[in-house]
């Protein structure tokens, strides 16, 4: 759902400021809307509905969740400049920081779930599983994206050095699929259609830089 | 075999559900019925062979673990079986479609009577055994099912091969009509088919190697392997190659899938060792399906898979690191 906020403001006696629809009509719905995957997965763990090897089951979901979110996060740039849309920049936050704690699940189900606190193998798969090392270092780049996506800290850093920080999402994605990718057994119609769609929206970017310079 | 636990120990999750326990109640009666009845061998599958007909004549065999069986419901809807596409949900799906019914085994290579079998034929002269046996996937989870079928070891010897079958290779069915996920993919990258398996002979004549016809009592449903599969207990599952049409005896180490698709990840031999680590999954430790609790650590994997003491003197003097 996508509303013009500008078109809200016509009678401005009668009816909410667009910041006042942005905040209290918009964004909880988002956000509500992005808790809507999880919301799902626990209820199927409620219900006994998660399948043979439920574990599994999280951590695949919420893999897929974070790479989606990542995603999404990624569009709005694309999506602002091809329909006009700017209202979609301020909700860029709160998508990627769901990416993040999407990606916090499913590392937190992988530590514990999975491995259940086994530092030991833990530390060994990071070492010694490339995928796991890609995953494992896409999940320590969000974090500095994470800490500073507070209004105060753009302040601090600076409108430019923080742009050039939250740049390292590019590679986050990158290596996200790149993960998704090598886990893959043998069938990887699944990782080649994230590849792809990133390849679009980082593509997009690229033409975009290019035509300007 | 059967441990009796008190009410107090058994938390609601362990509580089998009603189409399992039923299942169950079934299998042991027919069970019982079978150990009070005659163990003539000959009237064995029944006609239409369907999965989940009862198997008559199935004798009990001393070949079994103490540990709990995995539930029916998962053994028959968590499988690997990439001819029905590689989720793990899809072979149940998609695989009773399957027509296992007429079906032809062939026979070929060094053996003195090679031959095109028909599957009813070709199981006839044996005598049905039900063995519980661990079940250790390469991905690092396990179960434990109540097999049903004969040992390949008196297969083998029927057909007689001679001093140059130095190994068995089994195929699969290929026919990407009823096994769509044998359809080349939109992208590539599948597997090449049909699948192909192997053993040396030693290990095929081992009396632990099944063929296996059924599970819990009933006719092998098609997703797991239906109607004629290999189980090899000490060796990660996909050795245990499923719905066979081909056995092949030969002198030189067979080709096979896994090992033909990423030979650094996937060994000719593949027997169950934590020792030796798959590049992607650390093979020291495995989650048993349908038991081990979500919050629980895994359990370690034993050495062949807790079969060590039958089959470790099949390996005498090998380097298992090198012969993964």
């Amino acid at each position: 759902m996508v509303v013009n906020p500008q078109a809200l403001a016509v009678h401005p006696a009668r009816s909410i400021t667009s910041v006042q629809w942005l905040r209290w009509v918009i964004k909880p719905i988002l956000f509500v809307v992005c808790l809507l995957p999880l919301a799902g997965l626990v209820w199927d763990g409620v219900h006994e509905n998660l399948g043979a090897n439920p574990v599994e089951t999280i951590r695949l979901f919420t893999g897929d969740w974070t790479l989606r979110f990542l995603l999404i996060t990624l569009a709005v740039t694309p999506v602002r400049r091809l329909t006009g849309w700017n209202v979609v920049i301020r909700v860029r936050r709160m998508l990627g920081l769901f990416a993040f704690f999407y990606a916090a699940l499913h590392i937190i189900s992988y530590v514990w779930l999975d491995q259940f606190f086994m530092w030991d193998l833990i530390i060994e798969d990071v070492y010694k599983r490339p995928y796991i090392t890609v995953g494992f270092t896409a999940f320590m780049l969000l974090i500095p994206l994470a800490l500073t996506s507070t209004n105060g800290m753009v302040r601090r850093l600076g409108g430019k050095r923080w742009q050039r920080l939250h740049q390292l999402v590019y590679i986050i994605a990158i290596l996200g699929v790149v993960h998704f990718w090598w886990l893959v057994k043998s069938d990887i119609t699944e990782p080649l259609i994230y590849a792809i769609v990133l390849a679009l929206l980082l593509g997009y970017r690229l033409i975009w830089a290019l035509r300007k310079a | 075999m059967l441990i009796i636990k008190k009410t107090s120990d058994i938390k609601s999750s362990e509580i089998t559900d009603k189409e399992v326990f039923l299942q169950r109640r079934r299998f042991l009666r027919a069970a019982a019925l079978v150990t009070g009845g005659a163990l003539a061998p000959g009237l064995i599958l029944p006609s239409s062979a369907s999965a989940g007909e009862k198997l008559a004549g199935v004798r009990k065999s001393a070949y079994r673990v103490d540990d709990k069986l995995t539930p029916y419901e998962y053994v028959t809807s968590y499988n690997n079986f990439y001819e029905f596409g590689t989720d793990k949900s899809s072979p149940a799906k998609l695989a009773p479609k399957m027509k296992t019914r007429p079906w032809k085994i062939a026979v070929e290579g060094e053996v003195n009577k090679p031959g095109v079998y028909d599957i009813d034929d070709f199981i006839k002269p044996y005598v049905l055994e039900e063995r519980v046996y661990r079940l250790r996937c390469v991905e690092a989870w396990s179960m434990v099912v109540p097999w049903v079928g004969i040992p390949l070891g008196d297969v083998i010897k029927r057909f007689e091969p001679n001093s140059r079958a130095k190994y068995v290779a089994f195929e699969t069915l290929y026919d990407p009509e009823q096994m769509p996920g044998q359809e080349p993919g939109l992208f590539g990258g599948g597997l090449d088919w049909p699948y192909q398996e192997g053993l040396r002979i030693d290990e095929a004549m081992h009396p632990l190697t099944l063929l296996g016809v059924g599970l819990y009592g009933e006719v092998l449903p098609n997703q797991n392997g239906a109607p004629l599969r290999l189980v090899v207990p000490w060796k990660y599952g996909f050795k245990s190659i499923k719905s066979i049409v081909k056995m092949r005896f030969v002198e030189q180490q067979p080709v096979t899938t896994w090992n033909n698709a990423a030979s650094s990840e996937y060994g000719f031999y593949s027997n169950v060792n934590p020792e030796v680590d798959h590049p992607r999954w650390s093979q020291k430790a495995e989650r048993r399906i349908g038991e081990d609790s979500w919050f629980a650590p895994k359990r370690p994997t034993l050495m062949f898979n807790g079969y060590a003491e039958q089959v470790a003197s099949l390996y005498a003097g090998m380097d298992l690191k090198k012969y993964y």
